[in-house]
């Protein structure tokens, strides 16, 4: 069924908003369009001439923008890079921030990443609890249908990849005879 | 300590081995967290599509938290004070800062110029370890962490970390004036709060379009606003167009962001191909359902390749595009009055409150919009006893 829509009408319908506490208050007749946010106040035409914070030491590798010619004073220090991702990582940040070479070699470097990450847990013992880590408890509680479809699906492509190798090697079999 | 690891797409653990973060600069605290949310943003990352997000990462920059430690220059809060963080790391006085653009700081995150640092948001937002964790780092103690005020709710001053800048920001760069007719697109937490605070701002009619019957429902009662799914409305342009005496919206909102549904071309190309930066669905709609010389505000996040949308019409119908990060700080005196005077009560968004433990299943829940969601805060453990 489709849904109609009214014109606007001139004066607001009854429980609208327009009766809430503060409507209009903070209405401002020169923000339209461009008034600008920024508190303009000249800073941008001194650049990069600010106070600066003291600079926190590199502990560990920063990636760079090279937009950018210094480290900025305060930095992350999460997930230095590391393996094959964190050369792709380093591949990346030759880059410019403008183009695609930059940011699909660090989407790239994400998916290996997440396989580097799995092999790091088994090195340490762990093995993913994947379906855990997915929120499978949460999907079967509030989404059961969903997860039983995902299931049988599964298994219907699982049971017909199994019969055909199974019919293929019975085949294959035949023919040697 | 305890905090969310991130294993690769759609696989997020606890993990109760994280090591407890250290005081790296003399600006730094360390807060212990009381509160943390998981943001739309998350999910942005939560699904692969945020470059740079390593595996190993902490989220979270959504929180409250008791200061723990603070650097030697930090004389503005002292251990014990309880705060709450604007999800931008900002020094305060680049030039950008200077100008209240604290979201586009130019000293926190060396990995890209385009985005200012961001807690818990991969590395191309600076690698900063964020809160949904025991403990976090926190850069630039003495800018962003401003004490909560005394009887204000947590669940409240939570929200001020970003969900309710981030709506009003999203109006108030509508520049809305009274009477206006103001479109947003997107009924999670920030459309919700954006379609809100319009009224704010001097609303006539506000509508809010989604696809969700349950946020729709949601949004007509907590923004007192229209609400349409746009699976019901055949061509959402042509809708709202006839809706507006085909005039056109005053202001178009895209609090959607890349994730958008409602395309098959932009859904293949943008979700299932990364052939562009995630699907344009709602700007597309907002650019062209707004009048001739509006104004469209995007707050929805998108990547930083490129994307389809109709920039032609842009020109020719003499659109304003406003859009950004929004600015926390700049904006949290004027909305800590709005709370405490009653105007918005943001707690109400919560629907959800998950121990950090089951941070895994908390991601599933919001990511697949079930059990009704609107808002899920996660609490770390001892959090509850410290509130
Ligand atoms: N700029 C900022 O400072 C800032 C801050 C916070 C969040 N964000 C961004 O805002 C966006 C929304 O965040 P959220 O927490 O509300 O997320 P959310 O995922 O809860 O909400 C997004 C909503 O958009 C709906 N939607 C999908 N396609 C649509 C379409 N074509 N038209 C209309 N609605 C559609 C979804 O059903 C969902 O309800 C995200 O992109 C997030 O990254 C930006
Ligand atoms: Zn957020
Ligand atoms: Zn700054």
């Amino acid at each position: 069924m489709k849904t109609e829509i009214t014109p606007t009408p001139i004066h607001p319908a009854p429980g609208a908003g327009t009766d809430l506490p503060g409507w209009g208050i903070d209405a401002d007749p020169t923000n339209n369009p461009t008034h600008p946010m920024k508190h303009y106040t000249g800073a941008d035409h001194d650049r990069l001439n600010y106070p600066r914070a003291l600079q926190q030491t590199r502990t560990v590798e920063v990636l760079q923008s090279n937009e950018r010619p210094t480290l900025t004073r305060v930095f992350g220090t999460a997930v230095p890079p590391s393996g094959v991702s964190g050369m792709l990582r380093r591949y990346a940040f030759r880059f410019s921030e403008g183009s695609a070479g930059h940011w699909l070699t660090l989407i790239l470097a994400d998916r290996i990443n997440a396989m580097e990450g799995i092999a790091d847990d088994l090195r340490h013992g762990t093995v993913p609890n994947i379906f855990a880590e997915r929120g499978w408890n949460a999907a079967w509680k509030h989404d059961r249908k969903n997860v039983i479809k995902r299931v049988a699906i599964g298994a219907a492509i699982t049971a017909a990849v199994v019969t055909f190798a199974v019919m293929h090697k019975a085949g294959k079999k035949k023919l040697s005879i | 300590m305890l905090a969310m690891n991130y294993r690769g797409p759609f696989r997020v653990r606890a993990d109760r081995n994280r090591p407890y973060p250290e005081i790296m600069h003399p600006r730094d605290a360390i807060v212990r967290v009381t509160r943390s949310c998981i943001c739309g943003s998350d999910l942005h990352l939560y699904h692969g599509l945020v470059p740079d997000t390593r595996v190993g990462s902490t989220f979270g920059h959504e929180f409250t938290g008791i200061v723990e430690e603070v650097g030697e220059e930090i004389t503005t809060l002292k251990v014990g004070d309880h705060v709450l963080v604007p999800f931008n790391i900002a020094c305060g006085t680049c030039s950008f800062c200077q100008q209240g653009l604290y979201g586009n700081c130019h000293e926190s995150n060396p990995e890209a110029t385009a985005v200012g640092g961001i807690f818990g948001y991969s590395h191309t937002a600076g690698g900063y370890d964020g809160g949904q964790a025991e403990y976090v780092r926190v850069p630039y103690a003495d800018v962003g962490p401003t004490i909560i005020p005394a009887g204000m709710d947590l669940d409240d001053a939570v929200l001020l970390t970003d969900v309710v800048p981030t709506g009003y920001q999203a109006a108030e760069m509508g520049g809305i004036q009274k009477g206006d007719t103001v479109v947003v697109f997107g009924a999670g937490p920030i459309g919700i709060m954006a379609a809100r605070c319009a009224w704010l701002f001097g609303a006539q009619r506000v509508i809010i379009i989604d696809h969700i019957e349950y946020r729709l429902e949601f949004a007509r009662q907590y923004a007192k606003c229209e609400a349409y799914n746009f699976r019901s409305i055949g061509d959402p342009v042509f809708f709202l167009k006839k809706a507006t005496d085909y005039y056109g919206a005053d202001v178009c909102i895209d609090a959607v962001g890349c994730e958008a549904a409602g395309s098959a071309m932009q859904t293949f190309t943008g979700r299932k191909t990364l052939l562009q930066a995630g699907s344009a669905t709602a700007l597309h709609w907002a650019i062209n359902a707004v009048k001739k010389g509006g104004i469209v505000s995007i707050v929805g996040v998108y990547g930083p390749t490129w994307n389809l949308v109709p920039i032609g019409n842009v020109v020719n119908k003499g659109i304003t595009i406003r859009a950004n990060q929004a600015s926390v700080k700049r904006l949290l005196p004027k909305l800590v009055d709005h709370v405490m005077a009653g105007r918005l009560n943001p707690k109400e968004l919560i629907t959800h409150r998950v121990p950090l433990e089951e941070v895994s299943d908390a991601y599933h829940i919001f990511s697949q919009k079930l059990d009704n969601c609107i808002k899920t805060i996660l609490i770390p453990p001892r959090a509850e006893a410290a509130a």
